[in-house]
């Protein structure tokens, strides 16, 4: 498994990630990312056979609220932090891609 | 060549909770932009989901409804994806335990019975609205976070008739538990389709196209119509079917085909640390299969054979849960089932349709069409009668009382019609020696002189006995 | 006057009896903070004038004596939210953010009636060890002022540690409480997984984060503790167990025959010498009280870092995609269209080590690599869980150092990631497993003077018997007692 991300793959993870990279920042990034992936390499050794994974610690279980609505009333103060809105809605530079609703 | 078609559905139906499904804004409509959004709504720095409780339990209901097996022990996993109306950039569902799994629907179509399978349904909140206008998007986070149930067929469909029977079904079975008003013109229920076309016999499906958020039955049953079509014109004339999602166009009946998106989409699906893991105990199972409003089904074989309707008026009492409540609610007074069934289905349906308003929304109420309908039974009122004191009940009236304020009681006491009659009797001695020669329209023309008289009040039943006494005592 | 050789104890006695008011406290907070945070830099943004008029008000009120910590002055790490004043998770992502909430944490803290003396300094949504990558500056370590104060809680631990307040809020998601707590010779306490609310604490890792103190002495952590804890209906993974008056039972504290496990791994290869010193008089100091000490093993120790980048990171590469440029925060100039609001928001907005986890959580969760690196991972935390509950099945603690070696130089470990992720050795497996952890002053290192920390392993919600353990040694020995000579005038 001890493959290399290679810039091509980084590539590809960071248009996933919505982040951009220069040439000079992945010449940086792509091998301290592959030194660290290196440590990685050590768990693909281990038998993991039959274990069930464990995704949170906690000791909750079914943790439900009633439904009872709340009114937040802070429509003002949420609206006054978007960088940019109008007439009550967020406004947001388009979108080039149709192709959703 | 001929060919076998396969359909699946993803119904996405909007719950009527009181609140949001991971926070406690309220779910309404019509409010202004943003009015019904907080903190977790707008995904801000430090927000926890956490669960509605009512959303769990229409999710179970809604199970049952569909003959499912509930999951119990599930939890939530995030969908990743960047979106403006999608704040978190990630979508809070269940992709791993699905709340329900393995349910049917059972559908007719051409008199043929089957059984559609569904595969699994999850609970998941809903996305804000994104409006575009040139340059600029413009984002309303309202129904972010709204809950809903995405509910799977398994791939058993095999014609679009059955797909739109199987919409209907799962449409009526849902409206009977009351989660949902899933109504597809409003968006409580939302359709996405894949079809896929084989030659008959081949072992291997063919490749599939799929069709997102069709808004009508009918553009379901178009658009399945036409994809059908053709992919067998493009399988028969030796071309192959590119896996796409295609856009339903009404104007043409067509469907157009969508630009496809760079790369395939990678939802990067994890468990949601942020909420425990959730189990369902066979006890509140139990509770909430108790306390479940009677499907259709059931409800129709109780119409025909405990209170003597037909199939069809059956059938058409259970269009809603609404309409059969109402019935339900009608009889239990005493009222005579068949005949409040009629009126249901022809006075009460007609305005609804002229009117455009659901049966919910007026203001007749089971017990005031049941009184309206003793009236008439009992002879306080004639048919032709019933017809103004419809348009008083409707409005709200109590039926007796506006019969009598508007005039609208039969004369049925004889001591009160006997005069008249006896008047009308001595200034036609001529009817009397025809009706006394058999000639029976003379009793006709006597019994138009007497409502004449009444102004058309008289009972007529009361008028016939006391004439035909009155007749052979001459 | 700077916050030594005192209490919350004393402090608290000395506002119910009017011998000092909330007002001088809080005065004397902020002298001291002008006074040290030119060389600290432990303090992203001060709340004087709120604070100043809250201890006002807490002093015309009078303060009763079950207001243990109302009218003293604490600070808050800049990752939770305080409404009405900044909160930037040290990223120029927030930089101009304004909360519109105040996390749980804070709204107890103000019903508690502890004066807020400001925010402090972390790593960039608390990612590092060193608190070098805060967009704003580098926090300094009192003890030496060329060296870190540890991180993430790097701020945070340098305030306790320059004697600025009594104690200070962190969050710790792999050990940033801990370590900065060990590297500053001061108390630091990681709660139990669900201890503590973690509504309004800007998430890193949602399954690893918890919320603690920095201290200056266990018992006021233990009081600190007591105010924070406990059940909250806005997190569904708070716990609803009851919070114990963790301070006053420390009265009965006692470390005779307590049964105390030592990894072998944690004193065993990748660890400096000069801090296997320090721990090993520790432990025998223990001994020598009466505690039963047994070398234990925890085989799966070494896979604790790789599992923990790989989970920890996923979780944040997710938490973080809110941060779009959108609804709140940074938003790019010059963007012609969607996909720029995102990339040259985020490209610009986060700084590279924030960048480099949310490329490591995005690959390890992405088609193709989950079942190899997220489903591995978690599986092995399963493991490593496994070898915390068999060990303190039979034993009430497990002690071991707090981090790897003392505090390290600005600058020496921030050009190599992965080094620097290795400092996290003996720290990120307890968040693994969701347990309770503390750091104690345990002495200092021969080789160069600076402080070192012995962490204390509870079971789960046995936050209590951490706190005895600590309290016992810290009754027993002066290293909490020493300061560090910042500028000479202590």
């Amino acid at each position: 498994m001890a493959e290399k991300l290679g810039r091509k793959a980084a590539e590809h993870v960071a248009e996933l990630a919505k982040l951009s990279f220069t040439d000079a920042e992945l010449d940086q990034f792509v091998p301290q990312l592959e030194a660290t992936m290196h440590l990685f390499d050590d768990l693909q050794q281990m038998d993991t056979t039959g274990v069930t994974p464990m995704y949170s610690p906690t000791q909750e279980v079914s943790v439900m609220r009633e439904d009872v609505a709340v009114a937040s009333n802070q429509r003002d103060a949420l609206l006054a932090n978007a960088p940019e809105t109008e007439q009550g809605l967020i406004k947001v530079p388009a979108i080039i891609d149709e192709s959703e609703d | 060549m001929n060919f076998e078609t396969t359909i699946g559905l993803e119904v996405h139906v909007e719950l009527k909770t009181n609140s949001k499904i991971y926070s406690p804004s309220p779910v309404n409509f019509g409010a202004a932009p943003n009015e019904n959004t907080n903190v977790i709504d707008w995904g801000y720095p430090g927000v926890l989901p956490s669960l509605n409780k009512g959303v769990v339990k229409a999710g179970i209901m809604a199970g049952l409804a569909l003959h499912a097996e509930i999951t119990k022990q599930m939890h939530f996993d995030r969908k990743n994806y960047f979106y403006p109306d999608n704040p978190k950039a990630y979508q809070i569902t269940q992709s791993e335990t699905p709340i329900a799994h393995d349910g049917w629907v059972e559908i007719e179509v051409n008199g043929k019975k089957k059984k559609i399978g569904i595969a699994e349904m999850h609970i998941e909140e809903d996305a804000g609205k994104n409006t575009h206008t040139g340059q600029y998007s413009y984002v309303d986070l309202n129904r972010q976070g709204t809950p809903l149930i995405e509910i799977v067929s398994k791939p058993d469909i095999a014609s679009p008739e059955e797909a739109v029977a199987y919409l209907e079904a799962l449409r009526q079975r849902i409206q009977f538990t009351g989660i949902s008003d899933v109504k597809m013109e409003e968006g409580s229920m939302r359709v996405d389709t894949n079809i896929s076309v084989r030659p008959f016999g081949s072992d291997k499906f063919g490749t599939k196209t799929e069709m997102k958020n069709i808004n009508s039955f009918n553009y379901v049953r178009n658009a399945l119509e036409f994809e059908e079509k053709r992919h067998q014109a493009v399988i028969l004339s030796g071309g192959t079917i590119v896996q796409e999602t295609r856009r339903y166009d009404e104007a043409t009946k067509g469907t157009i085909s969508m630009r496809s998106k760079e790369g395939s989409d990678d939802y990067r699906y994890f468990p949601e640390p942020d909420l425990p893991p959730l189990e369902v105990s066979d006890e509140w199972i139990d509770e909430i299969r108790q306390a479940m409003p009677q499907m259709p089904g059931e409800r129709r074989e109780h119409y025909v054979n405990d209170l003597g309707l037909t199939d069809y008026d059956a059938m058409v009492l259970t269009q809603t849960k609404e309409m059969a409540d109402f019935f339900e609610a009608a009889v239990a007074t005493g009222a005579d089932a068949k005949r409040i069934a009629n009126y249901l289905m022809n006075d009460v349906n007609s305005y609804l349709n002229d009117e455009h308003v659901d049966l919910q929304d007026t203001k007749l109420t089971p017990d005031h069409l049941a009184g309206m309908v003793k009236l008439i039974d009992n002879g306080t009122i004639s048919s032709k009668m019933a017809k103004k004191v419809f348009a008083g009940i409707i409005d709200g009236e109590e039926p007796a009382a506006f019969a009598k304020a508007h005039g609208l009681v039969q004369m049925s006491d004889p001591a009160e019609l006997k005069p008249i009659i006896d008047g009308v009797l001595d200034n036609n001695e001529q009817s009397i020696i025809d009706f006394k020669n058999g000639k029976d329209r003379a009793i006709g023309f006597l019994v138009g002189q007497i409502m004449k008289q009444t102004r058309g009040k008289a009972n007529p039943k009361v008028v016939n006995q006391i004439l035909m006494q009155a007749l052979n005592e001459r | 006057m700077a916050f030594y050789d005192t209490d919350v104890t004393q402090l608290h006695d000395d506002l119910v009896n009017k011998r000092v008011s909330a007002t001088e406290l809080t005065q004397a907070a902020f002298a001291r903070i002008k006074a040290t945070d030119d060389q600290v830099k432990a303090f992203l943004a001060l709340n004087e004038e709120a604070a100043l008029k809250q201890a006002a008000a807490l002093d015309q009120a009078g303060i009763a004596p079950d207001q243990m910590l109302a009218g003293i002055p604490l600070a808050v790490k800049d990752n939770i939210v305080t409404k009405g004043l900044t909160t930037t998770a040290a990223s120029k992502m927030l930089a101009d953010f304004k909360p519109v909430y105040d996390a749980t944490v804070v709204d107890k803290l103000h019903q508690a009636g502890v004066i807020n003396v400001g925010k402090t300094n972390l790593d960039e949504f608390a990612m590092g060890s060193s608190t070098e990558n805060s967009a704003f500056q580098t926090t300094k370590n009192p003890w030496d002022l060329t060296r870190v104060p540890g991180g993430s809680s790097g701020g945070s631990a340098a305030a306790v540690a320059a004697g600025d307040v009594l104690g200070a809020v962190g969050t710790d998601t792999g050990g940033s409480i801990r370590q900065p707590a060990s590297f500053t010779g001061v108390v630091g306490m990681k709660p139990t997984y669900g201890r503590v609310s973690r509504w309004g604490v800007i998430a890193f890792g949602s399954s690893f984060d918890q919320v603690g103190w920095l201290s200056q002495s266990v018992k006021d952590n233990a009081y600190m503790l007591e105010a924070i804890a406990g059940l909250d209906a806005k997190d569904m993974t708070s716990s609803h167990l009851a919070v114990p008056h963790y301070a006053a039972n420390l009265a009965q504290a006692d470390v005779k025959g307590l049964k105390i496990a030592v990894p072998k791994e944690y004193l065993g290869e990748g660890i400096d010498e000069d801090v296997k010193e320090v721990i090993k008089a520790a432990l025998a100091h223990y001994e020598s009280l009466g505690a039963q000490i047994d070398e234990v093993s925890m085989p799966h120790t070494k896979y604790g870092i790789p599992a923990y980048y790989i989970l920890a990171s996923s979780e944040a590469s997710s938490n973080l995609q809110r941060f779009d440029g959108i609804r709140y925060g940074f938003r790019a100039a010059d963007v012609k269209n969607l996909e720029d609001v995102y990339v040259k928001t985020r490209s610009e907005g986060f700084g590279p080590e924030v960048k480099r986890r949310i490329m490591l959580g995005t690959f390890s969760l992405s088609a193709g690599s989950y079942d190899a690196y997220f489903a591995k991972a978690a599986k092995v935390r399963r493991l490593i869980a496994d070898d915390f509950n068999q060990v303190l099945a039979d034993h009430d603690v497990i002690m071991g150092p707090t981090a790897v070696s003392t505090a390290f130089k600005v600058g020496a470990e921030i050009t190599d990631p992965t080094k620097m992720y290795l400092n996290d050795l003996l720290t990120v497996s307890v968040n693994m497993a969701g347990l309770p952890g503390m750091s104690i002053p345990a002495g200092f290192s021969k080789a160069n003077g600076m402080p070192v920390g012995l962490q204390i392993i509870g079971k789960a919600f046995d936050e209590q018997t951490v706190y005895d353990a600590g309290y016992v040694f810290e009754q027993t020995t002066d290293f909490h007692k020493q300061t560090p000579q910042l500028g000479g005038q202590n």
